[in-house]
Order: structure tokens, then sequence, then C-alpha cells
């Protein structure tokens, strides 16, 4: 059974500086409130890992709490750039930015196969790409066929963070729409956050549904809103207009740390 | 449809990305399904289900298989591609179980450089360890073109997109066509090269070769493009304005 906890407690007691910490959420559920709260409570040496960086790794990156990030695609989904990441690797600035990047089959199956408790996970892909060289990945022959497959390492998580929208009182976590890797990042991580937009007393299957049973999580917090501007299907919306306002924004520096400092640090309202 | 191709057809005539994007459609008249991501070939696989093809199913690779979405969307994510699927499922399914195998039949992608086999750039230009521009990376692109069985590359035609040596080789993509708003690149079936088989309405040859990095080789008579008819053009622009 898993502690319910206030989100700031659970960030203080699950993640420490250095940790490698994968925030996810495939364009949905993304966890923002959680992030931001990292952000505040001044962690640092970070190994961010996610597939879609998003907007909220690069606050994360733009706030310095990165030294590295092992990602598939890192853009402002339908706008373009993310600015914080580009500016950490083009120009080291806050602080330099070491990248790890793969396909998004890649990610997947590194996620699947933490989650299995596996080495790594075999998949066609890469060969022929310059990622190849550029990345942690190995040829392989299958012993039955003798095909040439590629190999991909699992992932090595100290913890993982996922917003859905319903726990109840014991710990237990639904969530529904778009699933992405939430449920491999949380079985594969030494431990493992989900903020949830309400408790409730019971869950209600929902068509869709993915359960996670409380006590394969350490802590839940309620955190309403928490994916803004990502969204939770079916209780908050997508706010476009937000990653389009992100994309002016964030070009500058000055004007992201002081959007961040009036809006993050500050703590007024969870974005 | 019967007048002659010098004249105009359309109540008000097709931009360049217009027309790019109305060709893109025609392609997946006879397609059973097509993966995409945002961007023009979104809006040309939508426009494609409602103009041609009702029963196109539309896979974005968010986990969203045989979406309907009414308004295009700005991420592959949106919550009104998750409600309207057939099926929604989750991101190693998706690669795993459905683009890997190929049951996806076309798959359309874009990219910041294509070189003449049609192998794609998405990770950066200059050097990979010092950037001058770092591009969002591979995302899905290498296994979506690696699984599914017909890959159509939909990308504007200028000398920053059509080069000669790509700084990256993300994927590999051996594209059956290349959509540009000039015309249409395929390849060559022996030697893989893309020559200019078509011309949209108003482009020249001249024009495609000097927006191209390399010496394009060009067919002996490019064929020139239907042009959109108004029918097009109107549910086209009726679409985006939504």
């Amino acid at each position: 059974m898993s502690a319910i906890t206030t989100l700031p407690e659970a960030i203080a007691e699950l993640v420490g500086d250095g940790d490698t910490v994968a925030l996810e959420g495939f364009t949905h559920l993304i966890p923002f409130a959680a992030g931001h709260e990292v952000i505040r409570q001044g962690r640092v040496d970070l190994t961010l890992v996610r597939m879609t960086p998003d907007l909220l790794y690069d606050q994360m990156i733009g706030m310095g709490c990165a030294k590295g990030l092992v990602f598939s695609y890192g853009g402002n989904p339908g706008v373009g750039s993310l600015h914080r990441f580009r500016d950490a690797i083009e120009n080291g600035w806050p602080n330099p930015l070491e990248v790890e990047e793969h396909s998004h089959a890649g990610m997947a199956n590194r996620y699947a196969a933490s989650a299995a408790g596996m080495p790594m996970a075999i998949m066609r892909g890469y060969r022929g790409t310059a990622l190849m060289a550029h990345t942690r990945v190995e040829e392989i022959e299958c012993p039955f066929t003798g095909e040439t497959l590629v190999a991909v390492p699992a992932l090595d998580l100290d913890v993982a963070i996922v917003h859905a929208q319903e726990a109840d009182r014991d710990g237990n976590v639904q969530l529904w729409g778009i699933p992405g890797v939430q449920k491999e990042a949380v079985l594969g991580a030494r431990r493992s956050l989900v903020t949830v937009e309400r408790i409730v007393e019971a869950l209600k299957p929902r068509p869709g549904g993915v359960v996670i049973p409380g006590w394969t999580i350490d802590a839940v917090a309620e955190a309403p809103g928490g994916s803004l501007p990502s969204y939770a299907l079916g209780i908050t919306e997508r706010d476009n207009d937000f990653y389009k306002f992100w994309d002016k924004l964030s070009r500058d520096r000055d004007e992201f740390r002081s959007w961040m400092d009036e809006h993050v640090m500050a703590e007024v309202g969870a974005r | 449809m019967s007048t002659p191709p010098s004249l105009p057809r359309t109540p008000t005539s097709a931009t360049a990305a217009e027309i790019q994007t109305i060709v893109a459609a025609r392609l997946l008249r006879d397609a059973r399904s097509v993966f995409i991501g945002v961007g023009r070939p979104s809006t040309a696989a939508i426009l494609a289900r409602e103009l041609y093809n009702p029963d196109l199913v539309l896979v974005y690779e968010s986990g969203t298989i045989g979406a309907r979405p009414w308004r295009i969307p700005l991420s592959i994510g949106d919550g009104e591609l998750a409600e309207t699927a057939e099926a929604v499922v989750s991101v190693p399914e998706m690669f795993n179980y459905w683009i890997g195998p190929g049951r996806i039949q076309v798959a359309f992608l874009g990219a910041a450089q294509v070189d003449r086999l049609g192998n794609l750039n998405s990770t950066v230009i200059g050097d990979y360890d010092h950037p001058k521009t770092r591009l969002p990376g591979a995302g899905g692109a290498p296994e979506i073109a690696l699984g599914c069985p017909e890959v159509i590359v939909v990308a504007p035609h200028s000398t920053r997109t059509f080069v000669e040596k790509l700084d990256f080789l993300t994927t590999v993509a051996a594209p059956k066509a290349v959509i540009t708003d000039l015309g249409v690149l395929e390849p060559d079936p022996e030697t893989k090269e893309l020559a200019l088989t078509e011309l949209h309405p108003g482009a020249s040859a001249e024009a495609a070769s000097e927006a191209t990095g390399w010496d394009l080789a060009i067919a002996a008579t490019p064929a020139t493009t239907e042009a959109p008819s108004a029918a097009e053009l109107a549910a086209l622009r009726e679409l985006i304005a939504r």
C-alpha cells in the first residue's frame, strides 16, 4: 500500500541530488506540478529521462536541475524547438548537458525492459543510422533465426514520477486516455511517486483504464490540475496556447528566469 | 475538371503549400491506414479521410489508432485523438505490436534535411558534439520508416532541406515518393536516387533544380500535378479554419 502524502513531502523523501529520474507522460498526463516541486526544492545534478522532454524538462534544464538528459524527441510538439534544451546543448547554459538519445521505439523498449527486470530489450531498428555510433545500442544475432537485431539497455531509474486521474484511499491508481510509458516507468524504477487529480473512495473501471496497484508505488500525492499545460483526459484540457506562448517566452534567458520566479518558484498556482 | 491545364481551375488560386497538402492527401485515396505526425502530413491525412477515403485509419505515435479528429490537432497527443480513437495503446505496444510488424501501411514523415537517396536528418545541423542547431531528434521516425511498407516524405523544396550530404543520418526512409511544394520526387528503380517526376501547377523544373542541393535528376517529361479542384481547396481551407 502506497503512502498518501503531500507533494513537497514526497519529493523531499524520494528525489535526491544526482538521481536518475523519469517524469513520464506522452503528451498527456505530464507531471508538471511534481517537476515544479523538484525545481523549488533545488535538486541538482539529475539525469533526466523522458521520451519527449516537452516544456517540463525545458523548464527543469533551464533552472539548472539537470546534468544529463536521456530522450528521444526534444521538441515543443506541433510548435517547434525547446529553447532551453537547445541553449543547454548548443551553449552550455545554465550548465553543460550530457545527452544520450534514442529513437522512440528504443526508449519504449528500454522502459519495457526495466519493468520486466531484464538487462536489455531486443528490437529491429537503428541499423544504418548514425544513431548506432552515438548512443548505447549493440547489434545482436537471433540464436534461432540468425537475424541481426539490435539490443538496447534497460533504463536504470532511481525514481519514476507520473500523473494520473485518480487514486483510492489505499493508493491504488487509475489513469485513462493516452497511457504512454507510465506503467513501465513506475514498475521499472526503484522508487515511484504518482500525483493524481483527485482521491476517490473507490476506483470505477474506465474504458482503456490502466490500474497500477498501490503496493507497487511508494507515494501518492493529490495535485489537482497537476499536469497543466498538458492535460488529464476527462478532467482538464491541454492548454495549446500555453505551448505557443512558451515558444516565444523561453527564447530569452532573462524572460524565462523571471517567468519561472513568478509562476513556479513563488508557488503561485501550479502551471 | 475538364479545364485546360493552362487556365486557372479554382476561384482563388491555390498556394504551393495547399497544393502540397492536397497532393499528399490524394496519395491516401486507397490506403488502409496511415501513420502521421503533426503539421502538413496530419492535415493531409485528415483531409483524405474527409474527401476520398472515409475508412482511412489514422494512427498517431501517441498510441491513438483510428482517430477521427474534426479539428487539426496541435500535438499528436491532443485529447480529441484519444476520445475519437478505436483503440488507445501504450508506446511500447504501438512500436512493438503495430508499427514494427508492418500493420500500418503508409507513413508520412518530415525532416530538416533530405538527401538524394531519401535519407533523413532530424537530429542536428552541424557537428553532433558541437551542433550549430540542435533539432528535436529521431522521435519515432527510424522504426516507423523501417516498419511501414510505404513511406512518403513531405518537405519544403529548398537547398536548406534538400542537401548533398546530411549532417546526421537519423532515418533510412527509402521513400516511395517525396512531395515538396514544387513537385514530386520518386526514386529511380535501380539506383534509388530521387528524380523529379511531377511538377505542381506554376512550378518549373529549373526552380526545382535550383532549390535542390545536388544535381537533381529530372524525368524526360515530368507530369503536371492535377490542379486542386474547387472542392478540394474549399475542403482544405475549411478544415484549417475550424
